[in-house]
């Protein structure tokens, strides 16, 4: 098994990162390319970027920040937020992005999902779903669906999806823990990984996700200390949780 | 050194080319059979499927050009994707025939989550890279692996790996600088 993953993700505005506390106040925390790169030199094994201000208009924006990231960020990352179509994926992966990350869009549309991952592969296509009470819940966690979340997990894989980004919706920003009997039974129903999302708050938190599934987003524990992501990865390895072993420099 | 990166219309050759750039190499980007036919260094990058890869290849002539390179004994390194082209034969997307630079299969992983996303350290190179892939070749050229899986191939010239160096930070960098530095 691949080790576990340590993924910060920066939500973009009108190309800055800003952090949403439970989905609504946003605070400005900088440039989407510094922060990449600081969390990347830190130890970050892949980001994700959320452009939450996603809209046709700003796709040019959007566009732009993903070239500069891949251009000096050497590590995996997912964009997400505003993926409507397979002209939106292919944008976003050729400027140099791994994966596209599809949400309210995937549920509207689920053909979307089968067509990504037939031009570039399962690996390519994450679909993020936002839990709330036993549903999915879509437009950033503000409309409640009927759909039940494992069945919505399971019929996402088996259209292509290769990976699964999970957020507990009443745990995002509360950094009391990750939602882990949500994690788990997600994680019990697909054989693709698992991405538990919403509510780290201490390095016991992720080490406890980490434990249950293959990778943790992290938000605003890092944000607010994007100095700390190095000392955070020691306490989660001090906890019994094997990271990736880094590399200083490649000289 | 005169680099080429080879286009076969859905890789990501943007992380590769940028890479390179951080080693001070410019690269071009290119499905001409004669730049890749005459390049010092070629690079066969890794996104998409192996039918659509293929197709590309030899439609381009750039399939032909890479045979003929490598029987030249010109350096080429395959990525993830460019790796298991170099195989004889690929189970994926119902069966496509590879490049033949080699001998070997390329097989559905059948353990584990798929597909498999994130670091493994390779043995026996004692380095963990960056790996995103469902498929993984089984070949007598095999070099080294992960939980047994094959994830890196050579005959000749040619170097495979099933890990994407551009993505593997600076382990990843000090590897191209390595292939880099042996053509």
């Amino acid at each position: 098994m691949p080790l576990p993953r340590l993924i910060p993700c920066l939500d973009v505005a009108h190309g800055r990162v800003v952090k949403g506390v439970s989905f609504v106040q946003l605070r400005d925390v900088g440039d989407p390319v510094e922060l990449a790169t600081f969390y990347s030199d830190g130890g970050a094994d892949e980001l994700v970027f959320l452009d939450i201000s996603a809209t046709p208009e700003e796709s040019a924006t959007m566009t732009e920040v993903i070239q500069r990231v891949a251009d000096v960020v050497e590590i995996p990352f997912t964009v997400g937020g505003g993926v409507r179509s397979l002209d939106d994926a292919s944008r976003i992966i050729e400027s140099g992005a791994d994966r596209v990350s599809l949400n309210t869009a995937a549920l509207a549309n689920p053909s979307l999902i089968t067509a990504i991952a037939s031009r570039y592969g399962s690996q390519a296509v994450v679909v993020a779903i936002d839990a709330g009470d036993g549903v999915v819940h879509t437009h950033g966690g503000r409309t409640a669906t009927t759909t039940p979340i494992v069945s919505w997990a399971m019929e996402a894989c088996e259209r292509g999806a290769g990976e699964i980004l999970l957020t507990s919706i009443r745990h995002d920003g509360q950094r009391g823990g990750y939602d882990l009997i949500l994690t788990a039974s997600v994680r019990d129903a697909v054989s693709v990984p698992v991405i538990a999302s919403g509510g780290a708050g201490s390095a016991e938190h992720v080490a406890e996700a980490l434990r249950v599934t293959d990778a943790a987003l992290v938000a605003s524990i890092v944000h607010e200390n994007p100095g700390g992501l190095a000392g955070l990865r020691r306490d989660i390895e001090a906890l019994g949780v094997n990271l990736r072993p880094l590399r200083e420099s490649y000289e | 050194m005169n680099v080429a990166v080879v286009d076969y219309g859905a890789g990501n050759t943007r992380s590769v080319r940028a890479a390179l750039s951080h080693l001070g190499l410019e690269s071009v980007v290119t499905s001409d059979a004669s730049v890749i036919r005459d390049a010092e260094f070629v690079v066969l990058p890794g996104v998409g499927s192996a039918r659509s890869a293929m197709v590309h290849l030899n439609d381009t002539g750039a399939a032909s050009a890479i045979r003929e390179r490598y029987a030249d004994g010109g350096a080429t390194l395959g990525i993830c994707l460019g790796m298991q082209l170099a195989l004889t034969h690929s189970e994926e997307d119902g069966g496509v025939e590879g490049l033949g630079l080699m001998s070997g299969e390329v097989v559905r992983l059948r353990e584990g989550r798929v597909p498999r996303l994130g670091w493994s350290v390779v043995e026996p190179w004692g380095e963990a890279y960056y790996f995103a892939h469902s498929y993984a070749a089984t070949s007598e050229f095999g070099i080294a692996s992960v939980d047994g899986v094959t994830v890196a191939v050579q005959r000749g010239s040619f170097l495979g790996v099933q890990f994407h160096p551009e993505k593997s930070g600076p382990a990843g960098l000090a590897f191209l600088e390595q292939c880099l530095s042996r053509a």
